[in-house]
């Protein structure tokens, strides 16, 4: 029997259920294959687990504390329990320290794909806000103008989150953490700005936050616009790597964009561009009618009827005078396959050359 | 690319060679960074100390164009030391033989004199991706904008071969693609040389099948014209040209020729989403609906077929370009446009392309593969070249170093070398236009090396006129030790700097791509 089929075959009980795991699958990862809702805020399936901010806790059959189910594998023969009262009691009074510290539990969702973790958690187990009163850690920063990245570390948790994000997933190692406790400080190299740092502002620790503390200033420029956050999936239009996206809308208006975490080329990972070169889109500089030439050079404001007839009747006449050799296209490595592909027909059909090329030479 | 992206994950040794991809592909180089943090390998061959380099096992800052005589070296040492994969070179490949004959004479020593890099990082650059299981090739623009490109090419190709890495996972030849779908445009057949499915225009059958198709009996067989011929023969042979969302004269080389043969057209038209400096130069510029604003597909780099969903209404009267283009072949009478979606005309792609007959426009909206994807049951082919090649066999090619088009002389003393930048995209008229960049960006400036701004009496933000053979642009210069002594850099992406005023020395025979990235140019101090 090969060793694969024998670990196929490792069981365990998950809430009364015998289910079975992988070598090496923590308690968190089983019970979230089965559905089982376990809450977490210092967890991001991307990162290694960190197993700090003890939401996570499950009671295992034979232990004398509850454990980070986060952090502890699976083991043949285990006993797990992920909601007993003593445990979701604990979350509860968790969860209560947690936003005591904090200046507001409801966020914009425009601030960051997992600015809504905490505050859903709190609704969930109905924790109040007030119950610890005392000391807090973490001071916002207004003296970093960057245009991208709110430093609003009075809603900081310290889950460390960005910190992992920023050495882990970009290996850029731009944010640190100073002191420690009450004192704790999410910042970055001499406590100095992002721009001054190694960031490359690719706005991962602003997607990672689970309380908005970093938060997308561009998006929040949409918060006073009226109606819902609409998402669209779509693909970055920058490199060539295709990373998904999610346009975030406000009705006609973009107003920001999130990595797509399960996109197939990025896996949640964006860059500068992506991430915050959005507005080019909506600019005033967008042409909005055909332009027609005029002897002095200016530029005339026309329709499409007279742009459209213009255009053909200048690639008719070369035809007729010099001949079909007389055309050339050139497509977009931009533009969509759409274009690209109309593009060589249109020259290929209309032509019978292969009088076509794009920007790849460049 | 050979293999996907997600293979970047799985090599034991990475050699990066002509790629800056922590700055233009930064995503794929998060990929990058975590397979070095489990322990894979990295080996750099880049005249710029980039940020890659930083991260290098072994760095190889071989002066610009030589990479050639680098990865000759690099093969005659893997051939030298019996690394070589004998069983894949017997059963698939040709041409071993003459070409491990040939390898004899280059010797890192050899290389050494040409790469300016000591003879023993060569040698131990070679081992490193001999001994590598699997070892994975990355290149980009860096390998290709020279007029040796395919050459170069090649010479990956030549070590990927002798040593197997090629048609298994976490190895492979990868090129990474610079637009969003420059990929996706070849496979369109947007390209002089191929049909859509990259099936090449001398091919009697296919010629036949789009003749049919398209309702044009007399298309030809063959007589391709690339873009850069096609500048050339402006307001000679050709009198009109339709130019879809390019900048043609900002990006291209030579920008004083790329004006003028657009000048000297009796007909230009530019569809574009900007009044761009090229389509200035129309005689009528057609407004497009931008990204996010069009309902499409795109190709990545890793040959990733994937939707684009429009999210908001276009400005005023903008179209799609498929739109346009559509219009104007139905005014002038060319059979079969009559789409009337993006779908309609994404499903007449697949219906005649081989790579994506598995395709239509209904499962790219709910899958994601990767082609080729030959059937609709398909699931696509992550990995090319597995088991067989679909030409035969693999052929290494016997080839030597040449020098680049233009070579540093008493009147043109530095080496140029072009490239990108992480904040900036191509000429920025999109980046450009999006608040905050210029926070990051504001200006573009000439890389020095510290040492070379002592000896020719500058100093940062000094203005200094850089001129090649064919013009000049002034700039201010800036001293960093990502240039090494002699060689400058900038890039291409602010119109106030015009940096293609200097290129375009030579273009590659084969492919007509441009030597961007070396030149010979002479720097003056202008003010302070």
């Amino acid at each position: 029997m090969s060793a694969t089929a024998t670990e196929r075959q490792q069981t365990m009980t998950l809430d009364g259920q015998e289910v079975t795991f992988a070598q090496g699958e923590t308690l968190y990862e089983v019970a979230r294959r089965h559905q089982i809702q376990v809450p977490t805020l210092c967890y991001d399936p991307r990162l290694e687990a960190f197993g700090g901010c003890r939401l996570c806790v499950v009671e295992v059959r034979g232990a004398k504390t509850p454990v980070a189910s986060c952090t502890t594998r699976a083991a043949q023969g285990m006993v797990v329990s992920t909601a007993t009262p003593a445990v979701e009691k604990l979350r509860q009074t968790l969860l209560e320290m947690v936003v005591s510290e904090n200046r507001e539990v409801a966020v914009n969702p425009l601030r960051g794909f997992a600015s809504q973790e905490l505050t859903t958690l709190v609704h969930r187990y109905g924790a109040q806000t007030g119950r610890f009163q005392g000391k807090h850690s973490g001071k916002s920063n207004s003296a970093d103008l960057n245009p991208f990245i709110l430093r609003d570390y009075d809603l900081c948790i310290s889950c460390y989150r960005c910190v992992r994000v920023c050495a882990e997933q970009e290996g850029d190692y731009a944010i640190s953490v100073m002191h420690r406790g009450f004192r704790t400080q999410i910042t970055t190299e001499f406590n100095g700005n992002l721009k001054d740092s190694s960031c490359t502002f690719c706005g991962q620790c602003v997607q990672t936050c689970p309380t908005g503390a970093l938060a997308d200033k561009k998006a929040l420029r949409g918060a006073d616009l009226p109606g819902e956050i609409q998402k669209t999936r779509t693909i970055c239009p920058y490199c060539g790597v295709g990373c998904s996206v999610d346009i975030m809308t406000k009705g006609d208006r973009m107003v920001g964009i999130q990595p797509a975490m399960d996109g197939p080329a990025n896996q949640g990972a964006l860059c500068v561009k992506g991430q915050f070169a959005f507005d080019f889109v909506q600019h005033d500089d967008r042409l909005k009618t055909p332009l027609l030439r005029q002897p002095d050079g200016s530029f005339k404001e026309i329709g499409w009827d007279e742009a459209l007839d213009f255009a053909a009747d200048g690639f008719r006449n070369a035809l007729e005078k010099h001949g079909r050799r007389s055309v050339y296209g050139i497509a977009s490595g931009r533009a969509p396959h759409e274009a690209a592909y109309s593009m060589q027909k249109f020259i290929r059909a209309g032509f019978g050359t292969h009088y076509v090329d794009n920007c790849s030479r460049a | 690319m050979s293999n996907p992206l997600a293979d970047m994950a799985k090599p034991d040794v990475i050699f990066c060679i002509g790629t800056n991809m922590t700055e233009c592909h930064p995503v794929a180089a998060t990929g990058l960074k975590k397979a070095l943090a489990r322990g894979a390998k990295l080996i750099v061959a880049d005249p710029r100390r980039i940020k890659l380099a930083e991260l290098a096992n072994i760095y190889l800052p071989i002066r610009v164009g030589s990479d050639v005589a680098l990865l000759l070296a690099m093969a005659h040492v893997i051939e030298r030391e019996g690394l070589v994969d004998a069983s894949f070179i017997k059963e698939r490949t040709e041409g071993w033989d003459e070409f491990r004959e040939h390898l004899k004479e280059f010797t890192p020593e050899w290389a050494s004199k040409i790469c300016e890099v000591p003879a023993k990082d060569i040698e131990e650059a070679g081992l490193y991706y001999g001994r590598g299981s699997p070892s994975a090739i990355y290149y980009t623009l860096g390998i290709t904008e020279h007029i040796c490109g395919v050459d170069n090419v090649q010479s990956l190709c030549n070590l990927a071969l002798m040593t197997g890495n090629l048609g298994i996972e976490g190895a492979g030849i990868n090129p990474m693609r610079g637009q969003n779908n420059i990929q996706g445009c070849g496979d369109c057949g947007a390209e002089t040389l191929v049909y859509p499915g990259s099936v090449p225009i001398t091919d009697k059958a296919a010629r036949d099948k789009f003749a049919h198709a398209y309702q044009r009996p007399d298309l030809d067989l063959g007589e391709a014209m690339t873009k850069v011929t096609a500048f050339n023969e402006c307001g000679k042979t050709l009198r009109a040209m339709l130019i879809d969302g390019e900048n043609t004269v900002v990006s291209d080389p030579d920008r004083n020729h790329c004006e003028q043969a657009l000048k000297s057209l009796d007909h230009l038209v530019v569809i574009d989403l900007f009044l761009t400096d090229t389509a200035k130069l129309a005689h009528l510029v057609l407004p497009a609906t931008g990204w996010a604003e069009t309902d499409g597909v795109v190709c990545n780099t890793e040959r990733r077929v994937q939707r684009l969903r429009a999210a908001v209404p276009p400005p005023g009267e903008a179209r799609p370009d498929w739109w346009i283009i559509a219009q104007i072949a139905r005014r002038l009478g060319i059979p079969g446009f009559d789409f009337s979606s993006a779908a309609e005309v994404f499903n007449e792609l697949c219906s005649l392309s081989p790579t994506y007959g598995g395709l239509d426009w209904d499962r790219v909206s709910r899958e994601s593969l990767i082609w080729p994807v030959p059937t609709k049951d398909h699931p696509g082919t992550p990995i090319l070249h597995v088991g067989s090649f679909a030409n035969g066999r693999g052929k290494f090619r016997v080839l030597g170093y040449r020098d680049p088009a233009e070579v540093i002389d008493e009147s043109f003393p530095v080496w140029l070398t072009t490239g990108r930048r992480l904040q900036s995209y191509h000429t920025r008229t999109q980046t450009g236009r999006s608040s905050g960049m210029d926070y990051l960006l504001s200006e573009e400036s000439l890389e020095v090396n510290p040492a070379d701004l002592a000896a020719w009496g500058l100093r940062d933000d000094d203005w200094v006129r850089l001129s090649s053979r064919r013009g000049s642009v002034e700039m201010k210069v800036r001293g960093t030790d990502r240039s090494p002594r002699g060689t400058v850099f900038t890039s291409f992406s602010f119109a106030e700097v015009p940096v293609n005023n200097l290129t375009g020395s030579g273009y590659d025979p084969t492919t007509h791509t441009a030597e961007l990235k070396v030149c010979a140019v002479r720097i003056e101090f202008v003010a302070r």
